[in-house]
């Protein structure tokens, strides 16, 4: 039976020397359907979507456009085929016009002459037909992340493109930007546009897509009709095994007061405003607090000045009962502050160390350690070792596994074994499970869980709105800069969150 | 920076160090060819024997004096291999190195000339003014957040003219020789014999004048910094600092003070150089003629380059150099212009530099190309 497939990717294997990232994979996109595409890290999805965009060019197998094989040597030959693509991290020019960037690269001319009131009415009647706000005229660095989002999506309409990949497109957004974004979708469909939707995000899956390819460690799993399957199923498709996706835990017992912070103010690096202004909030022993909020929102720059790693101009940070404001990184560190990075490349490894170096980052001039100045080598292998027992870590060549070698699931565990396993009074986890998929979220959530209910204080910073909803005791939601609002993770609701993340409403002082 | 980045990214485990030696190799190898053809094309008929036979055999063309020139070169660009090698470690690029030496040298002479002090004071003294050169622009750099390369070469030109200054003197200074415009000559000044650093034989064995003991000491100090970088925390920090300054702050390490401290001791370690040069008595400092930077600074980035920043590499990278140096100089004047030695030298400390791109490749062939494939996946 011949279906209508536009576009069909028959047993694509694409070889890396000494792995197959694609190991005879399928994928059939009918016209007109929202196709998910679902895989854990490293599952093959990115090279998947890069053969397709002719980034890469596979050893076997073929790419049909509507029944006819086409060879895409480079995205320009993609782009002829009608498939456009909204990447992650989005392709924009910061200081040019919305209008402007939606027409970059193919700018419509007479003569080398610009004819952008053409272009205009074509962006307009798009812009209407979708449903797809946008200012033509502002610049891009001014407009939210959210229209940002429409900008992209509104350069593939201009290209009039009949196949669209959206990778991974709600990370950035609000849960009512999500909703706005689905709709938009449904959109496309109803015009007979096919749509690729690649995500780990099983509810967004369970909403808006009709099938759904799943991919693990390379290889093709199969392909399900959404209408026909549930999140657990999908999940078990995707890890190979059963997954928790619900936390268990008790209720939190808070003890005494850990963390104490007063009218805190944190510089911003690129503004001469504040980025973090009068921020208030108590953390005790025994409970997660959450700081949730929409990126960029001063989130990273109040744990910048909580951990030392920028100053804070105003107030207090009282840390079991010492005044902390100005003391050092190491100071923070010695009285028992642990701090699991926002960015692990950045700041959270060396990652040209080896894995035994970095796991004694914090700890490498402890007696322990050294002697006399001397690296104690042998000491720092052992506790390298029992780390990665103990806590699971994979890497290639156990504690001499260079650093960067490892995926970033396993650095992360890395990370969080070592600032766990200081036995840390407060633990600042940022973005914990930020980029990981579901079997290491799983286990990273209940090593939180399990540090709480050690009696510890847990200071946590997330953008994932259902990890908040997951794992906090209690919910504080930061919108330029200010807390805006106190929740109640069990009274309280996403959609609520997000009218308070979009600065929408906010809590009165005092209460 | 990518450079810079992949000569940090040098892990410290065995096949590495075998790609390293594998690149570095081959770097010599063809930089030999290119320098045969130069001969060749300057003058075909004597270009096997007269010319490139005597560069490889460098030094031992004129066994025993030539191996004791090969000898008494190598330990200064020892040195300034270590002084580069070593800002490398911590994200560095120490291009000053020929101004630290500079003032080593001077601080050398001084106490040789002026002072009349025992040789070690004298190479105390050059350590100590060449880390102050590299101070300086360790200072802008951790504090004022200005690039150590810019800094560095201003300082370099401000080092030579001053010492330049001081020393000459308008033909008046102390230490300055007016009849063979030169600093006096330390084995005929009066009083400075205390001041050449002792040879124990080995000019006798090698029949030159200048011979001491400077290459051990330059030897000791290589495998001394090795076990700096790889053995202690001050090492652990300073290469942390290097590969990743975020993560050191993050970690608690006061990136600022290893920055600075970084450069004062690569600065300490060319000034060192220059001593050994200086009071070996291998040459004098002209103060007219130097209007270049000394040759020896600038070498050491291709000791640290040949060495991928390995300090016990530096030993065999700067004596290979010296090699062909010396090999250079006794090319046949008859058929060949003084300055093919320099050019040929040149030519192969030049693609030494690019040993970097070759161990790139030869890892990717050894490895079948690892880091393709990761960077396939790490998009996910």
């Amino acid at each position: 039976m011949a279906e209508d497939y536009v576009i069909e990717m028959l047993h694509i294997t694409k070889e890396f020397p000494g792995i197959k990232a694609n190991d005879d994979i399928t994928l059939q996109l009918r016209k007109g359907e929202v196709h998910a595409l679902l895989g854990e890290n490293g599952a093959g999805k990115s090279t998947l979507m890069s053969v397709l965009f002719g980034l890469y060019q596979p050893e076997q197998g073929k790419i049909l456009k509507s029944g006819k094989e086409v060879q895409i040597r480079n995205p320009n030959d993609a782009n002829a085929l009608g498939i456009g693509m909204v990447h992650q991290h989005f392709k924009l020019v910061e200081c040019f016009t919305v209008l402007d960037n939606i027409i970059l690269g193919v700018e419509p001319n007479k003569l080398g002459f610009l004819q952008k009131a053409e272009a205009r009415k074509k962006v307009m009647a798009l812009s209407e037909k979708y449903g797809l706000r946008v200012d033509p005229d502002a610049l891009v660095s001014d407009i939210s992340v959210g229209m940002q989002q429409r900008v992209e999506i509104l350069k593939m309409l201009y290209r009039d493109n009949e196949i669209l990949i959206f990778d991974e497109p709600t990370a950035v957004l609000t849960p009512q930007e999500i909703d706005e974004l689905m709709e938009i979708m449904r959109g496309f469909k109803k015009e007979g546009k096919s749509i690729l939707f690649i995500t780990h995000k099983l509810n967004e899956i369970m909403a808006v897509a009709d099938r759904c390819t799943v991919l693990r460690k390379g290889k093709y799993v199969g392909v399900t009709d959404i209408a026909n399957t549930n999140q657990e199923e999908l999940s078990r498709m995707m890890v190979g095994r059963d997954v928790q996706l619900q936390v268990d835990k008790a209720p939190a017992h808070p003890g005494e007061v850990i963390l104490d912070v007063q009218g805190v103010n944190v510089p911003s690096s690129t503004h001469k405003k504040s980025a973090v202004r009068d921020v208030s909030f108590q953390v005790r022993a025994g409970e997660i607090v959450c700081l949730a909020g929409i990126e960029g929102n001063g989130q990273t720059e109040f744990v910048y000045g909580l951990t030392g790693l920028e100053k804070v101009t105003k107030g207090t940070i009282t840390f079991c009962g010492k005044d902390i404001t100005h003391a050092s990184i190491r100071e923070r560190s010695k009285s028992g502050m642990s701090h699991i990075p926002e960015d692990r490349h950045k700041h959270g490894l060396v990652l040209d160390y080896s894995l035994e170096n970095n796991m004694v980052l914090q700890r490498y001039w402890q007696p322990e350690f050294q002697s006399h100045g001397f690296i104690r080598k042998d000491k720092v292998r052992e506790y390298s070792d029992r780390l990665i027992e103990q806590y699971d870590v994979r890497s290639g060549q156990g504690s001499v596994t260079i650093a960067r070698s490892m995926s970033g699931g396993n650095q992360q565990k890395a990370i969080i074994a070592r600032e766990i396993d200081r036995d840390p009074k407060l633990l600042v986890a940022v973005q914990p499970t930020r980029g990981l998929d579901v079997g290491a979220i799983e286990y990273i959530h209940r090593q939180i869980v399990a540090q709480r209910d050690a009696g510890k204080a847990v200071l946590l910073v997330s953008l994932e709105l259902d990890e908040v909803m997951n794992l906090s005791d209690r919910i504080l939601v930061m919108y330029e800069g200010e807390v805006v609002g106190e929740f109640d993770p069990k009274t309280t609701t996403v959609q609520e969150l997000g009218l308070y993340m979009a600065g929408a409403r906010k809590q009165g002082k005092g209460e | 920076m990518d450079t810079k980045k992949k000569m940090l990214s040098r892990g410290g485990n065995s096949r590495s160090a075998f790609v390293s030696v594998l690149a570095a190799l081959l770097c010599i190898l063809i930089g030999l060819v290119f320098g045969y053809l130069v001969l060749l094309a300057i003058n075909a008929e004597h270009a096997w024997t007269d010319g490139f036979v005597r560069i490889l055999k460098g030094g031992f063309y004129d066994a025993p004096y030539g191996v004791g020139r090969t000898l008494a070169n190598a330990a200064p660009l020892i040195m300034t291999g270590l002084s580069v090698a070593f800002a490398f470690k911590t994200g560095l690029f120490n291009i000053g190195a020929a101004g630290q030496y500079t003032l080593g040298a001077y601080g050398a002479l001084y106490c040789a000339i002026v002072l009349h002090l025992p040789w070690y004071v004298g190479l105390l003294a050059s350590a100590i003014l060449g880390g102050l050169w590299g101070a300086i622009p360790g200072l802008f750099k951790a504090y004022l957040n200005i690039n150590e390369v810019i800094t560095s070469i201003m300082f370099n030109w401000i080092g030579l003219y001053l010492v330049n200054e001081i020393v000459y003197g308008n033909g008046t200074g102390v230490m300055y020789d007016s009849r063979n415009t030169r600093t006096w000559n330390l084995r005929r000044l009066e009083g400075a014999e205390g001041s050449i650093i002792p040879d124990f034989g080995l000019n006798n064995m090698f029949q030159t004048n200048s011979t001491t003991i400077a290459i051990f000491l330059a030897i000791v100090v290589a495998i001394v910094i090795w076990i700096v970088l790889d053995k202690t925390t001050f090492g652990y920090e300073l290469k942390a600092v290097g590969l990743n300054k975020n993560a050191a702050r993050y970690a608690g390490i006061n990136e600022k003070k290893n920055l600075v401290l970084s450069m004062v001791i690569a600065g300490a370690l060319a000034g060192f150089g220059a001593g050994l040069y200086y009071l070996s008595g291998v040459s004098e400092w002209n103060p007219l003629n130097s209007t270049t930077l000394p040759a020896m600074g600038f070498n050491g980035i291709s000791v640290a380059l040949l060495a991928s920043s390995n300090p016990i590499g530096t030993i065999f990278s700067a004596l290979f150099i010296s090699h062909i140096t010396v090999g250079g100089s006794f090319l046949s004047t008859r058929y060949y212009p003084t300055e093919v030695a320099d050019l040929i030298s040149g030519i192969i400390i030049y693609l030494c530099a690019f040993s970097m791109l070759f161990r790139g490749k030869i890892a990717k062939l050894l490895s079948g190309g690892k880091r393709a494939d990761k960077t396939g996946k790490k998009e996910d």
